[in-house]
């Protein structure tokens, strides 16, 4: 196997309408260095797979979109990452708008331990996002038609959310985040614990959800890639190795570490 | 989504101000929750400090006191039981007599009252240990009453004064200028047992009380909470039996301390007859308080020996009882101290159940033995607590200090370890 | 003999006993005989032999002698007193023991006899004790030692006493339940054969103390223990009332906004409060806390009692605020991380999450803390017997002076007990009431807490 020496990314990191940009992301737990010179634009209203083995720092990265790595101590984030244009590690940029403008689906479905309809009137209510409770029942049913599980819970909308099944849990957590109206939303394998059925559907949502939202997914499975997003990076080791449309990635991969992950030949 | 004429971005914006004021005052109000239980440790020992630490200091007035052999009737030869059955006070007496001849006899009752009666008995011990210096004049400190070591120590510098007539005072006052009266260290309070009068009251007697009836506790608690948490780690055949146990220590553990008092009462005194007011019975009860603990830590211990060490026993065909007393039990042996320790440490505070085993009787004498009436240091705190005068808050203060000086010397040995157990592993 | 004196002898005879059969095994061992177990096995098994029975010996002449000598004393008494009541006789046989271990000074006429029975039966006694333990002694070892043979099973001889000793320790925590239980019935019984139990629980009228002046007026103690329920409430509530909110928001402090370095320096300091034995706060409710709320009330123009429930509350609120706080700190800690993550994602501000996910999520642990902590306070006994009042007042004003359970029983049973009389008895009444609350707090809480955690595992 090669080791990656040059930073250089091959194919074509950067887009004329980037919704995110990230330039020279270096990230650290404590001393450990997790990331390195990562630069990578995310473009509006496209899906772009982030995909590598294990511990290459999918996750790490992902989590700088939306300064989730603030919750860790010993994280530190050095680089530039914009939104819009705007720097988001900026002084003057407070997390709370920037979450509620890029919000976030986990690997581990985590619904709240209240209600369905709490679960997605959570976010609005912390935004006051609705004046009336009209208008609250409005963006509930909303966010959970986009998240296609509307008709499925519409009858029991006050039973526990902890009480659905693990796909329909994912569901509820991407309906609690369309329902803060993000125009970026991050999603860390949020498949890997569901079964494939819940998981076509899942992916049949993503696709959809593209028309309005800006998506970044991390996956492990290059199928899921494969079927979901326009544009594919491949991490390796904290490095950013190649990053390209991914139907030409997954045929004609133009680097040496890229062709072995998609052959499968370690991941 | 919904008709506003705000964008997300706008409500967003606009609801931000609130929050953070909110998250401010959230904050502030945590640190204050940490600050409040901060500062009350702080006035706790503060005020238990303020209060209790000049009980460490006693008011003594020098003087020079002819030992007139012929006054007490003693001649050098004397035995000791003859010098102590001596008029000391009334020689003392006299001698403070002479030194201002013109009083009056009121005066000179008056003047007596400054002097505690403790000040003849350590004249006549000083006499017993010195027979060769009778008819000589020396220098002796003499005890201060209670009121003078109150006044010498509190009143003096702010100009008050309680229960002291004019003349009185004025008699303190000569003395406290001339250098004649001053503090020393109180070591009559290490010394001596229980008093009426509170200038002689000491420690010393709850002190071995506390010290006879943790040793009993230990003795027992201590092989019986590690037998039974060896038992039921290693042993128990049974799940229920097992559960059983547990939920019994979990409840020993839980109830109220009192509650071990009245077994004492109805059980160990009513029905078995045991003498109650002894070290003896006082640590039968502790026992049973100090069991929940005790297991509870040396069951822990017991876990965390590695499950290899074991294997590599048996592999060597070792039975298991050998297995648990020759393997288990050395290595686990530090932990279960450290829960020993800090058991101790609790019922070193004790006071509610021993109250009702009547561990409060009023005990001058030291005790020796474990069947001798004794009461211990939270309960002398407790009596002494109940006395209005103010020599006597002092002290329960100094005695307060003593208690927590040994809890914190238990705990630190605890904790210290604790470390050694950590940096082990 | 002194007890501890016999102590060391029985230890002493013990290792002695131990190295003869471990000596007589090695000398067989030696000469070529192949032993079934180790040598020291034969030693122990020799010495429990030897032993066992005297300690059990031992034990049941200490429980029986007391009832022997009374009965010896009773037939010695002078015949005016064995015609008294049982209290007289009981006060005469007392006063011939103390007579006799030489602890009073002057002996009445008509003892004489019964003193100086006591005085050689006592000594007889001590003889016969001793002879009887080195009977008891000999006969175990000779038996044990002419049992021996090289191939005799040693060691699961030993194992199996081990395990029996083993076991009988771990009965000890489970007879302590028992015995508590069985005092507290058993004496209530007797109370509630004096009291009527719908007196006791619904009577508003609580004075224990059977006056001269009351006797003679014919009417006797009441037992109504309504005020004492309410003091105690009154004074849990006000405890919980400091120590729930302080208690739980500095958990909330420590575990999510602390600096490691604060966190490592407050939280042993607040754990201090909770090593500080009952009798320091006590002292510091009566003499620090009470006088000063007295002082503030006077300079507010309010009268407030110098044994308020306030200070007392206060105070005990100060005292389990650690309790509330480190449990709470461990049930906050088993949230996962997965459900902060979630909120905050959404734009949550750090408040906002620990109040709407955390706090709810933690709910079933948080209330199983405070339910432990009220148990506590109803049974905390020193603070309210050092500065809560001793009158039985029914009042809903912290200003005033109530009495609490504890008190009572503390005050009903420190000095004489009479276990014929409902004075004494009462207290054994409360602590029925007061058992069978904590327990109940105690069981429902450990059940909630079990729940919750395996919620989360
Ligand atoms: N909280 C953390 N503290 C320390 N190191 C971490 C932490 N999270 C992740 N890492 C390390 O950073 C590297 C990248 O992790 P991650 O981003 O989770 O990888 P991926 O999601 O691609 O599997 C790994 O080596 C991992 O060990
Ligand atoms: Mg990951």
């Amino acid at each position: 196997m090669t080791i990656l020496k040059n930073h250089d990314t091959k194919g074509v990191a950067f887009v004329d309408d980037a919704k995110l940009t990230a330039r020279h992301v270096n990230v650290f737990y404590g001393d450990k260095q997790a990331i390195f010179d990562v630069s990578l634009d995310v473009g509006a209203n496209e899906v772009i797979a982030l995909i590598g083995p294990s511990g290459c720092g999918k996750s790490t990265f992902l989590r700088c979109l939306n300064r989730m790595n603030d919750t860790i101590d010993r994280c530190q984030v050095q680089g530039d990452i914009l939104l819009d244009g705007e720097p988001i590690y900026d002084g003057s940029m407070d997390v709370v708008p920037l979450r509620a403008r890029v919000g976030m689906v986990f690997q581990k479905p985590n619904p709240f331990p209240k209600s369905i309809y709490d679960n997605v009137a959570y976010g609005p209510r912390l935004h006051g996002l609705a004046t009336t409770r009209v208008e609250l029942d409005a963006i509930v049913e909303y966010s959970l038609q986009r998240a296609g599980l509307w008709n499925e819970v519409k009858d029991r909308l006050d039973a526990p959310g902890t009480g659905l099944s693990g796909g329909q849990q994912q569901r509820l957590c991407i309906a609690r985040t369309i329902a803060v109206d993000p125009e970026v939303i991050l999603m860390d394998e949020p498949c890997s614990a569901l079964d494939p059925i819940a998981t076509a559907k899942i992916e049949e949502l993503i696709d959809e959800l593209r028309e309005n939202y800006t998506i970044a997914i991390v996956t492990h499975s290059m199928q899921q890639a494969a079927r979901v997003s326009q544009r594919t990076a491949y991490f390796h080791m904290g490095q950013l190795v190649e990053v390209n449309p991914t139907e030409q990635m997954f045929t004609t991969p133009e680097h040496t570490l890229t062709e072995a992950y998609i052959t499968g030949r370690f991941g | 989504m919904t008709d506003s004429s705000l964008s997300t971005r706008q409500k967003v914006e606009r609801s931000l101000a609130r929050r953070r004021a909110t998250e401010t005052r959230f904050h502030a109000l945590g640190f204050m929750a940490v600050l409040f239980g901060l500062l009350s440790v702080v006035v706790l020992f503060g005020d238990i400090l303020l209060k209790g630490s000049s009980t460490f200091r006693q008011t003594v007035i020098v003087t020079d006191i002819h030992l007139d052999a012929q006054f007490l009737g003693l001649t050098p030869r004397s035995k000791e039981a003859h010098i102590r059955r001596a008029d000391f006070e009334g020689l003392i007496r006299q001698q403070l007599h002479a030194a201002m001849p013109t009083m009056t006899e009121d005066e000179a009752r008056e003047l007596h009252r400054l002097i505690s009666i403790g000040a003849a008995w350590q004249l006549s011990d000083w006499v017993v240990e010195n027979p060769q210096h009778l008819n000589q004049t020396i220098r002796f400190e003499l005890l201060a009453d209670h009121l003078v070591d109150q006044w010498f120590k509190h009143d003096r510098r702010k100009g008050i004064s309680q229960r002291l007539s004019d003349v009185q005072l004025s008699w303190l006052h000569e003395w406290a200028d001339s250098g004649q009266m001053y503090t020393r260290f109180n070591r009559l309070f290490f010394t001596h047992g229980d008093s009426q009068e509170p200038e002689l009251a000491g420690v010393r007697g709850a002190m071995m009380g506390t010290f006879l009836t943790l040793m009993v506790t230990l003795v027992l608690s201590f092989p019986i909470g590690i037998a039974t948490a060896i038992y039921l780690e290693q042993f128990a055949p049974a799940r229920q039996w097992i559960n059983l146990v547990e939920i019994n220590i979990n409840n020993l553990a839980a109830v109220p301390s009192i509650t071990f008092g009245l077994l004492g009462l109805a059980i160990f005194i009513n029905l078995f007859g045991v003498t109650r007011s002894t070290p003896l019975i006082g640590g039968l009860v502790l026992t049973l308080m100090a069991l929940p603990t005790i297991i509870i830590s040396a069951r822990a211990a017991i876990k965390s020996v590695p499950l290899s060490i074991q294997e590599a026993a048996y592999g060597l065909g070792a039975s298991k009882v050998q297995v648990v007393f020759h393997h288990v039990l050395p290595l686990a042996l530090p932990g279960m101290l450290t829960g020993t320790i800090l058991a101790m440490a609790q019922a070193l505070g004790a006071t509610a159940p021993l109250l009702l085993i009547g561990m409060v009787a009023f005990v001058v004498d030291v005790p020796n033995a474990i069947s001798d009436p004794s009461t211990v240091l939270p309960v002398q705190i407790f009596l002494w607590a109940d006395s209005p005068e103010r020599a006597f808050i002092e002290r329960t203060s100094g005695a307060i200090l003593v208690l927590l000086g040994f809890l914190i010397s238990m705990n630190t040995l605890a904790v210290l370890l604790r470390q050694r157990i950590e940096r082990r592993r | 003999m002194n007890d501890s004196t016999l102590f060391i002898v029985i230890v002493l005879t013990f290792i002695g006993v131990y190295r003869l059969g471990r000596n007589r095994a090695q000398a067989l061992a030696m000469a070529g005989t192949r032993l079934h177990s180790l040598p020291s096995h034969y030693g122990v098994l020799l010495a429990m032999w030897a032993g066992l029975p005297v300690l059990i010996t031992l034990l049941l002449w200490r429980l029986l002698e007391p009832t022997l000598v009374d009965a010896m004393i009773l037939r010695q008494l002078p015949e005016t007193v064995r015609a008294g009541s049982d209290a007289q006789v009981q006060l005469a046989i007392s006063m011939v023991r103390n007579i006799a271990a030489g602890a009073a000074l002057a002996t009445p006429d008509g003892f004489e006899s019964s003193v100086s029975h006591v005085i050689a039966l006592q000594a007889r006694m001590v003889l016969l004790q001793a002879g009887v333990l080195l009977a008891v002694a000999l006969f175990g070892l000779a038996v044990c030692w002419y049992r021996f043979t090289p191939n005799q099973a040693a060691r699961t001889d030993v194992e199996r006493m081990v395990r029996v000793l083993l076991l009988c320790s771990s009965a000890v925590a489970v007879l302590t339940t028992v015995g508590i239980l069985a005092s507290v019935l058993y004496e209530s019984w007797l109370f509630f054969g004096m009291v009527s139990p719908l007196e006791f629980l619904f009577g508003t009228h609580w004075s224990p103390q059977i006056s001269l002046r009351d006797e003679q007026t014919g009417s006797s103690a009441s037992f109504g223990a309504v005020p004492l329920f309410a003091g105690t409430l009154m004074i849990a509530m006000i405890a919980m009332l400091i120590a729930v909110p302080v208690g739980l928001m500095a958990a909330i402090y420590l575990s999510e906004y602390a600096t490691d370095s604060v966190r490592n320096m407050a939280k042993p300091t607040l754990e201090v409060l909770a090593g500080i034995p009952s009798i320091v706060y006590g002292f510091f409710a009566l003499l620090t806390v009470a006088p000063l709320i007295r002082e503030l009330g006077t300079a507010l123009g309010v009268s407030v009692s110098s044994a308020s429930a306030l200070a007392v509350g206060v105070v005990m609120g100060i005292m389990i605020i650690p309790f509330i706080s480190s449990l709470s700190d461990d049930v906050l800690n088993a949230v996962p991380q997965s459900l902060r993550d979630g909120s905050d994602a959404l734009g949550a501000t750090r408040n906002e999450t620990i109040r709407q996910v955390v706090v709810p999520a933690a709910l079933p642990g948080i209330v199983a803390a405070i339910m432990l902590a009220f148990s506590r306070a109803i049974g905390e006994t020193m603070i309210v017997t050092m500065a809560a009042g001793m009158v039985a007042n029914l009042s809903a004003n912290p200003l005033d002076s109530v009495t609490t359970v504890t008190a009572q029983m503390v005050s009903l049973l420190v000095g004489d007990q009479a276990f014929d009389s409902p004075k004494t008895l009462a207290a054994f009444a409360l602590g029925l009431v007061l058992f069978i609350t904590t327990l109940a707090l105690n069981y429902v809480a450990v059940n909630m807490v079990k729940k919750y955690r395996e919620h989360y595992d």
